[in-house]
């Protein structure tokens, strides 16, 4: 394609993605910057039912005045970014001092929001997008050798969960995993101990968790891998097996070949993906064990009576450049091979 | 022409039949009303009652259990979507500290008749709610479980944890006590109460520093733990909707709840034996003090700042003809503690009324609770957990505020 019909075929995607993806995140980074304005509060005395006490309000008259001059609020710079709730570049340091042995370092370290959530969103990616992969390319591959006849209804079966919405998925594991629930129960008696609880357990609620992500995102793989699968040319194959190459040889040496960059595309958006975790842990209520980065965002935007914005912004952009971080080798590859095409 | 006639003829015949005096300061006849409120019985009763006085004036009203996080963005708007929300002592504060509701007091002084003084919440001189009902978390206790048992009602926590260790032991129940404990907005309610019962300051005395991290917070904790140890494994993910259910399927002989929930949990639904078995009793107290662990909650009606004088006006008609109304708290008197003239206490008030009488406090009504309340939540879980200890926690607990604090300029 010239450049310039792909320029104009490319123009109104770009315009949309710059007014609905660009101008938010650059809007996004500027607010991660403020802070609010200090209170000014003043005594009052209050009644209610229950009595009058003395209690503090801020004052409105004096908030409204510093707030018309300045709406962004107070210039922050990268201080949110730094505080305990973020990167908290102090404590670590503290920690550093303080601390006897490196474990224990460690400890203090991954008590921190921040750092919590963020191992929890990189685990959850180490495990969930190898296996989606691996899981796709197999049922692929099956379903690719099963007769015509039965193929479309198991496609569907089997890409069902795909289409599940994901919090009426995890809320149906939620209810089957409960101390009561079909699963939950099953698991106390064969484990022979009344008080094994799925939801309680940080590790068992982790493995829950990334076994539904797993479940979840694998149709997408199949569906990728399985429409490739129709474009493995037949010739070398047939060649093969009169050469006595074995199923496994084949695959390997033919149809991975063949398929390798739609394996990158889709660990690409499997690594996009899992790394925004967020459903399951509303869907399986597991806040208390697992936390996200995308959830820290949730949090700090409707969990506290009062919207931290700043918090929020700071955290979405984090999330923007781990992402970036994350993609960078399989990108700098694409584009390297790319360049070698050329 | 005929038709217009007929409708005529209809609508005197309805006024005969209807009479005028109960409707008599309802002629609203232009404007519009939205209101937000949370979702429980009462509050339907309430915002119904409400609706019958809104004459011609437009009228919708928004139930939601989510309400927390809807109110200030809609209120913020402007103009804002809603020109009323009943708001309680908590979700007042951030409408205030944004400066999104209107001073009452004209509207008071116009339209409020019937309404009592003890309902209006002042703040600086100011009527700034309307409050129409009480709340509070109190005991509930299975009767026949612990006369089979031979327990008395427990009045303090360290009571309610020997007898859950008796009811335990003796094989009837594995998990017999049940609270609020869900990670999050719940679990730190539940230690806003119990630290009041020990007799705890959330902060330095005048200042948003704060102060939880002494003896009071330890012991605190530990008895949450102890608690927590009593109940169904699950705990950290049991809301009061959930505890709810557990109940009604009698797995649980002692709990703590929400009195506005004692309608559902006393209703005709259910298993017959469990809901006749159902006692209410006062709040504990714990440590030996004499406050009960416990807060003291109002529910009352706000009207939003950013709206016109006209909308406001007949949300203010139709919502002060609900918090005067008689025969309102007549009919529904099992299902709130209403602070309305002519309300009389039933059994399902008990609860309410032994906390009022016990002197239990109001939950505490400062600017910067709502942070602390957000912190409590998320950082006390992993102690709970058996991962941390309490004073680690407690420590967590402050530092995690004051970010947040200090992000909002409290500090």
């Amino acid at each position: 394609m010239p450049n310039k019909t792909f320029f104009w075929f490319f123009l109104p995607t770009g315009l949309a993605m710059i007014l609905f993806i660009g101008l938010p995140i650059i809007s996004t980074g500027i607010q991660s910057f403020y802070a609010q304005h200090d209170q000014v509060v003043k005594e009052v005395k209050k009644c209610d039912p229950f009595g009058c006490t003395v209690s503090i309000v801020v004052d409105q008259e004096k908030t409204s005045k510093i707030r018309e001059e300045k709406p962004l609020g107070k210039f922050n710079g990268f201080g949110t970014y730094v505080d305990r709730n973020h990167l908290a570049i102090e404590e670590i340091g503290k920690f550093w001092n303080e601390t006897n042995s490196f474990g224990e370092f460690v400890d203090q370290v991954t008590n921190l929001p921040f750092y919590k959530a963020l191992i929890f969103t990189l685990t959850y990616c180490l495990f969930v997008t190898p296996n989606v992969l691996l899981l796709g390319f197999i049922i692929a591959l099956s379903l690719n050798a099963v007769t015509r006849r039965i193929r479309g209804p198991l496609i569907f079966g089997t890409i069902l969960p795909m289409i599940v919405t994901p919090l009426v998925g995890s809320l149906v594991l939620f209810w089957m995993i409960d101390a009561e629930g079909i699963i939950g129960a099953n698991l106390q008696m064969l484990m022979d101990d009344p008080y094994l609880s799925l939801k309680s357990s940080k590790t068992l609620t982790w493995i829950t968790i990334i076994i539904y992500g797993i479940w979840h995102h694998s149709p997408f793989a199949f569906v990728v891998f399985y429409a490739a699968l129709q474009t493995v040319p037949q010739e070398p194959v047939e060649a093969a097996i009169i050469d006595g190459a074995s199923r496994w040889q084949r695959v390997r040496h033919i149809v991975l070949p063949h398929i390798y960059p739609v394996v990158t595309f889709v660990a690409l958006i499997s690594l996009m993906d899992n790394f925004r975790v967020f459903e399951p842990i509303i869907g399986f209520s597991a806040e208390g064990s697992a936390q996200s980065l995308s959830w820290l965002i949730y949090d700090n935007l409707v969990n506290e009576e009062v919207i931290l914005f700043g918090s929020a912004a700071a955290t979405s952009m984090m999330t923007i450049v781990g992402i970036a971080i994350l993609l960078a080798p399989v990108l700098i590859r694409t584009w390297k091979e790319f360049r070698t095409a050329r | 022409m005929r038709e217009t006639n007929m409708k005529k003829i209809l609508i005197s015949i309805l006024f005969l039949l209807f009479g005028t005096s109960a409707y008599a300061d309802c002629n609203i006849k232009s404007g519009s009303i939205n209101i937000l409120a949370n979702d429980f019985p009462a509050l339907r009763t309430f915002v119904e009652t409400a609706k019958g006085c809104k004459g011609s004036a437009d009228f919708k009203v928004t139930h939601s259990s989510e309400h927390n996080k809807i109110a200030v963005p809609a209120l913020t708007a402007n103009p804002s979507e809603f020109s009323a929300r009943i708001a309680a002592n908590s979700s007042i504060v951030p409408l205030m500290n944004q400066d999104l509701i209107r001073p009452l007091d004209d509207l008071v002084k116009k339209y409020g008749k019937g309404i009592q003084d003890s309902q209006l919440i002042t703040i600086d001189g100011k009527i700034m709610a309307v409050a129409f009902m009480a709340n509070t978390q109190h005991l509930y206790y299975r009767e026949d479980v612990l006369k089979e048992l031979g327990i008395a009602v427990p009045k303090t926590y360290e009571e309610v944890v020997a007898a859950s260790e008796k009811i335990r032991a003796s094989g009837k129940m594995q998990y017999p006590y049940a609270a609020a404990y869900k990670a999050g907005w719940n679990l730190a309610e539940e230690f806003v109460n119990m630290y009041i019962g020990h007799g705890g300051e959330f902060f330095k005395a005048g200042t948003a520093q704060p102060s939880i991290n002494n003896a009071k917070g330890v012991a605190t904790l530990n008895m949450l733990k102890k608690l927590a140890g009593l109940s169904n494994p699950d705990y950290l993910t049991h809301d009061s909707e959930a505890i709810k259910v557990e109940w009604e399927s009698g797995n649980v002989a002692l709990m703590t709840l929400w009195a506005s929930r004692s309608g559902t949990l006393l209703d005709d639904d259910g298993d017959a034996k469990i809901t006749a078995a159902t006692k209410l009793t006062g709040p504990a107290t714990v440590a030996g003090g004499n406050i009960p662990a416990a807060t003291l909650w109002w529910d009352g009606f706000t009207l939003a700042k950013n709206r016109s004088d006209a909308d406001a006006e007949a949300t203010f008609r139709a919502l002060a003809h609900a918090a005067a109304n008689k025969k309102m708290v007549a009919d529904a008197a099992d299902q709130a503690v209403w602070l309305i003239e002519g309300f009389k206490p039933g059994p399902k008030s008990i609860g309410v009324i032994e906390a009022v009488k016990m002197k239990a406090k109001p939950y505490p009504m400062l600017p910067q609770m709502g942070l602390m309340h957000g912190a409590l939540g998320s950082e006390i879980v992993e102690f709970l957990q058996g991962k941390e200890s309490a004073e680690q926690a407690l420590k967590d607990v402050e530092a995690a505020y004051m970010s947040k604090a200090k992000e909002q300029g409290f500090l």
